[in-house]
């Protein structure tokens, strides 16, 4: 209870003043800082670690966990490791991880079945690509002027150096796609397609007009039912089926659509959820001063609504770039299936986990680095509105 | 047929009605919410409405720009009556401006966005223009300051002041007041109707919904009064106040006035 009163006042004088300075109150009235512990790390370990005797016992478990995990990973992954092996013999002989294999199989596992001297292609569009997303992610360049031309600029370089056939470039059919490009191909279409989608269809079953709703209602009701899986295999397989004769999509394309139409029935619920919660009053208000609809809707209640259910829609988000290792289903090499097929080779069969977890890595980031950049946003969000 | 561009407030139209109900029915379900209401307002004209709660105040002024719609009667509003025509209701509620119990400003805008959307939307005012509009209103309501905050950074008070800017940006002929104090702290309210004083003077037509007293003495040319859906008693401020017709009017007047 004595604690704020025995922390010092800085620069008290020493004489008589110093008795009347330290009963007087500082500054604002009678305000005094709030009572604070002295070893701040201590309060930390007993609130977050030992607050309870349940949660003293769990930490205790996790800590003999680690003792005897992270010891045995350190000594597996890194002192017996191999990180560079002239054959895989080397690697036979340690008793330790491979990472050599990483070395050896990385443009199969990254870029898939893409013609080999092609490849520096691939690594130019995704460069591209990683500059374009991370300048998005800038809240300094959030312009129509610049992100407009900037996506315009970037889907026609990456596809184009994807694709070839022009300016020199040989051309390279979508079979033959694969890898970390065609993982982020896939994602963005999702996204780009998916999410809009969404949006109309979360409006669309809100709506007033019977017929705009029923449908809403069945595309969203019937699709989320059902398996990606399935979906993509009616897009691959049954959908021609329906098609005249001679009229033919890619492939590919039609399986981002149907990722992209699974990705938007679920999303639009999420965003269903953050339209309700809007209040009535909104709505009134823009009617009042005599908005219209869209107006009514892309100013000033889907602004609201998307912020409210941002961390919902950004977990599906993340859902939408692990499902795209589903197109292993048609025959396609995205990054995971890549590297399965690149571990048929007998010679490093044996190291299969070392390449899942360079793989499961490079997942990991892309997620992890969704998530953080969702939370600065919620942040920034709710730095500048308040409500 | 009046002009509809609202580029000026003077009286040369004003001895034709700005807003007239006829024999106007609504239900909600099988609650009838308005029965056979009858009422003329002029232009320029301030008429306070009260009555207790649940009488139909607030819906009767809703129908006036259809965020409520009627079934059955006539609501002419400036020379266009309200049907289910799209367009009409269009241009009603560009001549309407609306002032609300719980403030309705738009959270995720600065005050001065709040404020220029409109014009700029509706009225396709260009950006510059509409800012300085924006501002002009501001300053008449007393809080030029205030223009880049969010509505959450202000007072209960201030929002509500933000709102009647906001609808005077349309520039209406026409302000409809629901409740505009009834969610305040006690000591915002005279800021809120000083600014609604000052409106009736430049010679505004407004209907205003609201149980302060005090302020339909000083501002309203007509007083109603309205109970179980009905209109009880149209009458000017003074005789309202001291020999009201109806026995329903005292009653509520006894109650109201008594603190």
């Amino acid at each position: 209870m004595a604690l704020p009163t025995e922390r010092p006042i800085p620069q008290a004088p020493p004489d008589g003043a110093a008795a009347t300075a330290d009963t007087k109150p500082r500054k604002r009235g009678r305000t005094v800082p709030p009572p604070t512990e002295r070893i701040p790390v201590l309060r930390w370990a007993r609130e977050n670690l030992a607050s309870s005797y349940f949660n003293a016992f769990v930490t205790a478990v996790c800590l003999v966990a680690l003792y005897y995990i992270v010891p045995a990973f350190v000594e597996w992954g890194l002192i017996d490791a191999v990180f560079t092996a002239d054959s895989h013999e080397d690697c036979r002989a340690a008793s330790g991880a491979c990472w050599a294999v990483i070395e050896e199989k990385h443009r199969p596992m990254f870029f898939g079945v893409y013609p080999y001297e092609e490849h520096w292609r691939l690594v130019l569009a995704v460069m591209i690509y990683i500059g374009a997303v991370g300048m998005t992610m800038i809240r300094r360049f959030w312009s129509y002027r610049i992100l407009v031309p900037l996506w315009l600029f970037t889907l026609t370089s990456t596809l184009t150096l994807l694709w070839g056939g022009v300016l020199g470039l040989s051309a390279v059919d979508t079979t033959q796609w694969g890898g970390l490009p065609l993982t982020m191909v896939l994602f963005s279409g999702t996204i780009v397609v998916g999410f809009p989608l969404a949006i109309v269809l979360a409006l669309g079953r809100r709506s007033h007009m019977p017929t705009v709703k029923a449908v809403s209602v069945i595309f969203i009701e019937s699709l989320r039912g059902v398996p990606l899986i399935t979906i993509l295999f009616v897009a691959v397989n049954v959908f021609p089926l329906f098609l005249p004769q001679g009229l033919e999509f890619d492939k590919m394309l039609r399986v981002m659509v149907g990722m992209a139409v699974f990705f938007a029935c679920y999303e639009a619920e999420v965003i269903r959820g953050g339209l309700q919660a809007i209040s009535r009053g909104q709505y009134e208000a823009a009617e009042a001063l005599g908005l219209g609809y869209w107006h009514t809707m892309t100013r000033i209640i889907l602004p609201q609504a998307l912020r409210i259910c941002l961390p919902g829609i950004v977990n599906h988000v993340i859902a939408a770039f692990k499902n795209t290792s589903f197109v292993l289903i048609i025959g396609l090499f995205d990054m995971l299936t890549a590297t399965t097929s690149v571990l048929q080779d007998p010679v490093w069969r044996r190291f299969t986990v070392e390449a899942y977890l360079c793989v499961g890595f490079v997942y990991f980031m892309f997620c992890f680095a969704l998530s953080k950049y969702s939370h600065r946003v919620e942040r920034w969000l709710s730095e500048d509105k308040r409500f | 047929m009046n002009e509809q561009t609202p580029d000026t407030n003077s009286n040369t139209a004003a001895d034709t009605a700005a807003i007239h109900l006829v024999d106007v029915n609504k239900w909600y379900g099988d609650f009838q919410a308005l029965i056979d209401i009858n009422l003329s307002v002029k232009q320029g004209e301030r008429v306070v409405v009260c009555g207790p709660s649940g009488s139909g105040k607030s819906t009767m002024i809703r129908c006036i720009n259809r965020l409520e719609h009627h079934q059955r009667g006539q609501i002419i509003v400036d020379g266009i009556e309200l049907t289910d025509n799209l367009k009409n209701i269009e241009a009603v509620r560009s001549e309407v401006g609306m002032v609300f119990q719980s403030f309705n400003l738009f959270p995720h805008m600065r005050v001065i966005d709040n404020l220029t959307l409109a014009p700029m939307l509706v009225r396709k005012m260009p950006k510059a223009e509409a800012e300085a509009l924006a501002m002009g209103y501001l300053e008449r309501v007393q809080i030029p300051e205030q223009a880049y905050k969010y509505p959450g950074q202000l007072s209960g008070g201030q929002q509500q002041r933000v709102a009647i800017a906001r609808s005077l940006c349309m520039q209406p002929r026409i302000m409809l007041f629901d409740e505009p104090t009834s969610a305040l702290d006690p000591e915002m309210i005279k800021e809120v109707l000083d600014v609604m004083v000052e409106l009736a003077k430049e010679g505004m037509t407004m209907i205003v919904v609201t149980h302060e007293m005090g302020f339909a003495k000083t501002v309203a040319d007509t007083m109603v009064f309205m109970d179980q859906a009905e209109i009880v008693e149209i009458a000017t401020p003074d005789i309202f106040f001291t020999k009201p017709k109806n026995e329903r009017t005292q009653l509520f007047l006894d109650q109201i006035l008594t603190h």
